[in-house]
């Protein structure tokens, strides 16, 4: 059996991380990375813009076979883990052989999560989490006429955006209330469709698809309250599931996620995970949260490297903060932290119709920071999230910080962290 | 990875000159944007007046978070320049760039819809000539680890020298820049002290080592270079001694050494005293000072002792009277003046006599945090307390560094407890020394350069 010091399941964000971090403490200890995917790593955020072209589908890679031989990474691609078999510390893949592993990190991903909507399975619809996804969507958007999205999180809002350019009739269901629920609030949402529908899309909140149909064209779909839809190309983009069927049988916790402790460590020896398919503590809640998001991806897959390398500088999982970027016809919607107001906190807006500029910032009862919206109105993702991490103090400067977020942010940084 | 594996030029901001002025913000706009907007800098002055001005610029991680989160592996850091490239047809604007970095690094320019980021102008950035101040400056030294993390450390991997201390940097860089062709003296003191000369039959040095007296240092190594010249082999003959072994009991040998042009390279280490047995005081011990035999207290006669009441003898000043091949004074706060000396020596030394007089910071005997040696030391230079200077036959005495606007000789003083008694009577003749030894020095330059 093939046997390995460290064995790294995934090759995005967390897993790139991982490998970083453990070659940092152990230049030598064998490393095997194992990847389902056929091609060399790269991001799933990306792929919205390998769909629209502006990315070239081999200018998007995050590492070259160059990296794995410097860093003596044995990389193993197209070849999926199928089960673990952690009493023996050995993991079985799709092609029936296994690999015996010291420690072993899940950083495995998630994969389009598909509604179960009444005809689903006879008819044809893309997806959109891997770089074959990508290219066929990309194909196929070029002769769409009439798309239909399902689900407006940012990946289908991504791909709605790129079917508009392309001059499809665009029509997008969602089923909550607002588009990019769990992203940005409702006055950033209305900021953001107004944006689709002055470029012809069509936005459907608060619909529900109740039954698919083959049509002459492509799908039909018909909705709760009987209209129907007709599509030639039709995106399911109603969200993603964490990868762990291999768990199967398997005593390793699990929720919605692979359960992790604030070293990344599932709960049973020698296995770590981390990012889209791990479930680790969240900054604002006491309960473990799924935070699907690249950051946290990095950030755990850092923490998971160096834990499983038994590197001394390893600081625990201070938890998950949302963090996200959207950029929609020209325009930008920044957020970080939680839209949760905290008990006895104050959420304090200010809207500029004439710039489409908007601002929503979140305070908790002793003044600081715990959360911060800003449409058209820059600042930096990053000093915000050291203010909220670091809990820092705003009495002094609400009013001003309120004003000039970014100015008065970067004033803070220089003074407490440069 | 290419990660850790060497040191790179930087921009350096030193907030206690920065006016707020912004010349630096429109030069970089300039450059980068062809526009005078401020805004659209990359260099960003945040603060007032009256809380003090503080930069943000990307800070070219050499771990960069912003490269991490990047989807479209449109940032690198180029393990060649140091600087983290963003790469325009990558890019796909989805600023997680900005959430990344921590420090404002890297933001929107609104003027063109793309993230920007610093990207040193390729080495000649053109922020730092545009600032009044000299708030701004490119520090090159990265050059010096880059080249020197190649040689051989020749100096035991451990020693016993105390926490902190700056002869063991000392050491090291001196034996790594002369090499293994080297015969090296080290008479009593801390140099043998912390291990030169070994234990238990092995020397501390990968290269010959010798543990000359005190008084015939310089006459020793004489000799033995001229037994190696007399063989037909080429070696550097260098000692390192003490400042008390070097201008109280070995000054004879020294001075003979030297009136007689041996081709030797003789380095002094500086600590203005005995630090190796007590914290003696010697001749280098300047005015004021507390050692172990110049004491605070009561005093007899009703003097009381207040540190040393003699100033301190400027030996190198006395080796430029030898006529020397060269002689220099160095700091290793300056390394790369350090580095330029080092090497002149070395090939003054194989012609005749070289001296090479160090200050080194004690942070046992001088009595300051074991982190702040190269801040007493530079602290030293830029009070004008020591001076900077090297001198040739041919060119004449010329200062180095020369300080124009030197900070008040307290700035010093204050930097360490040896000095922490001291009257304003004793700190105003500590100052008029300053501007005296300024004005002789400056004189010699003067007179040797005319």
């Amino acid at each position: 059996m093939e046997q390995t010091k460290y064995l790294v399941v995934g090759s995005s964000h967390a897993a790139l991380e991982a490998v970083t971090a453990i070659r940092m403490h152990d230049p030598e200890g064998s490393l095997t990375l194992l990847t389902r995917d056929p091609h060399l790593p790269y991001s799933p955020t990306v792929l919205p813009y390998v769909v629209s072209g502006r990315s070239a589908a081999d200018g998007i890679f995050l590492r070259d076979e160059k990296f794995f031989a410097d860093n003596r990474v044995q990389l193993k691609r197209g070849t999926a883990l199928k089960s673990l078999h952690t009493g023996r510390n050995a993991a079985e893949l799709a092609d029936g052989s296994e690999i015996a592993y010291e420690k072993l990190l899940l950083a495995t991903g998630a994969s389009p999560a598909i509604p179960p909507i009444p005809g689903i399975d006879t008819v044809s619809y893309h997806v959109l989490r891997t770089l074959d996804d990508a290219t066929k969507l990309n194909a196929a958007i070029k002769s769409s006429k009439q798309a239909v999205v399902l689900g407006a999180g940012l990946v289908g809002m991504h791909a709605a955006e790129n079917l508009v350019k392309v001059g499809a009739g665009v029509t997008v269901v969602e089923m909550a209330k607002q588009l990019t629920d769990g992203y940005f609030d409702t006055v950033a949402a209305g900021l953001i469709e107004k944006a689709f529908t002055d470029n012809g899309a069509t936005i459907l909140t608060g619909s529900r698809v109740v039954k698919l149909a083959p049509s002459d064209i492509g799908v039909t779909l018909t909705l709760e309250n009987g209209t129907t839809l007709e599509a030639d190309l039709l995106l399911v983009a109603t969200g993603v599931k964490p990868n762990m069927d291999f768990l199967a049988n398997e005593a390793v916790d699990h929720d919605r996620g692979i359960l992790v402790s604030d070293s990344m460590q599932t709960s049973v020896a020698n296995v770590w995970a981390a990012g889209d398919c791990a479930q680790a503590k969240g900054f604002f809640t006491d309960s473990p949260v799924m935070n699907a998001i690249l950051p946290s991806a990095t950030e755990q897959g850092r923490i998971a490297g160096m834990a499983m390398a038994g590197d001394p500088g390893l600081k625990s999982y201070a938890g998950g903060v949302p963090l996200n970027t959207y950029h929609f016809f020209g325009r930008h919607a920044i957020s970080v932290g939680s839209s949760r107001v905290p008990e006895g906190g104050e959420m304090v807006t200010r809207f500029d119709e004439a710039s489409g500029r908007y601002l929503k910032a979140i305070f908790s009862a002793d003044n600081r920071l715990t959360g911060i919206y800003g449409v058209n109105e820059f600042f930096d993702g990053g000093v915000m999230c050291q203010l909220i991490l670091r809990r820092v103090d705003l009495s002094a400067v609400r009013e001003r910080f309120l004003a000039e977020p970014m100015k008065v942010g970067r004033e803070i940084m220089s003074r407490m962290w440069r | 990875m290419g990660m850790f594996g060497g040191a790179y030029n930087t921009i350096a901001f030193d907030a206690n000159k920065c006016d707020g002025c912004g010349d630096c913000m429109t030069a970089c706009a300039t450059a980068k944007t062809g526009t005078v907007d401020q805004s659209r800098s990359r260099i960003q002055i945040v603060g007032s007046a009256d809380d003090g001005f503080e930069l943000a610029l990307c800070r070219q991680c050499a771990d960069p978070k912003c490269v991490t989160v990047c989807p479209a592996a449109a940032l690198t850091k180029n393990y060649a320049s140091g600087v983290i490239d963003w790469n325009g047809d990558k890019c796909v604007d989805c600023l997680l760039c900005t959430v990344g970095c921590a420090y404002a690094g890297i933001a929107l320019d609104a003027g063109t819809g793309h993230v920007a980021k610093c990207d040193t102008c390729d080495g000649a950035p053109a922020c730092v000539p545009a600032c009044p101040h000299d708030a701004l400056t490119y520090v090159t030294t990265s050059r010096i680890y880059n080249e020197v993390g190649d040689w051989e450390d020749l100096f035991a991997p451990g020693l016993a020298g105390c926490q902190g201390c700056n002869t063991e940097l000392l050491m090291r860089h001196t034996l790594r820049r002369v090499g293994p062709e080297t015969v090296l003296a080290t008479p009593p003191g801390c140099v043998p002290g912390m291990g030169s000369v070994g234990f238990n039959g092995t020397t501390g040095t990968k290269i010959p080592v010798f543990h000359p007296l005190l008084t015939n240092t310089a006459a020793m190594l004489a000799g033995i270079k001229r037994q190696y010249k007399r063989v037909g082999r080429e070696v550097n003959a260098l000692a390192i001694a003490g400042d008390g072994g070097a201008s109280d009991v070995g000054f004879q040998s020294l001075s003979g050494a030297a009136e007689r042009n041996e081709q030797i390279l003789f380095m002094v280490v500086d600590n203005e005293g005995y630090m190796n047995t007590g914290m003696q005081r010697s001749s280098c011990t300047p005015y004021g000072a507390w050692t172990s035999t110049t004491p605070i207290g009561k005093g007899s006669g009703g003097m009381p002792a207040q540190g040393k009441t003699q100033d301190a003898k400027n030996l190198p000043l006395i080796m430029v009277n030898h006529r020397c091949e060269y002689v220099a004074t160095a700091s290793t706060a300056y390394m790369e003046d350090l580095y330029d000396k080092l090497d002149k020596a070395i090939q003054a030394s194989k012609r005749g006599f070289a001296y090479l007089h160090v200050y080194s910071p004690c942070t046992t005997g001088w009595r300051f945090p074991t982190d702040q040696n190269m801040e007493v030391a530079r602290k030293a230079v830029e009070t004008n307390f020591v001076m900077l200077w090297e001198y040739d036959r041919t060119d004449g005495l010329r200062f180095t560094r020369p300080v124009d606007d030197p900070l008040p000789v307290t700035e010093y003083l204050r930097a360490m407890g040896r000095f922490r008694h001291l009257s304003p009577d004793q700190i105003s003749h500590i100052q008029s020394k300053v501007v005296e030894n300024l004005a002789f020095v400056k004189q010699m330059a003067h007179r040797q350069s005319a």
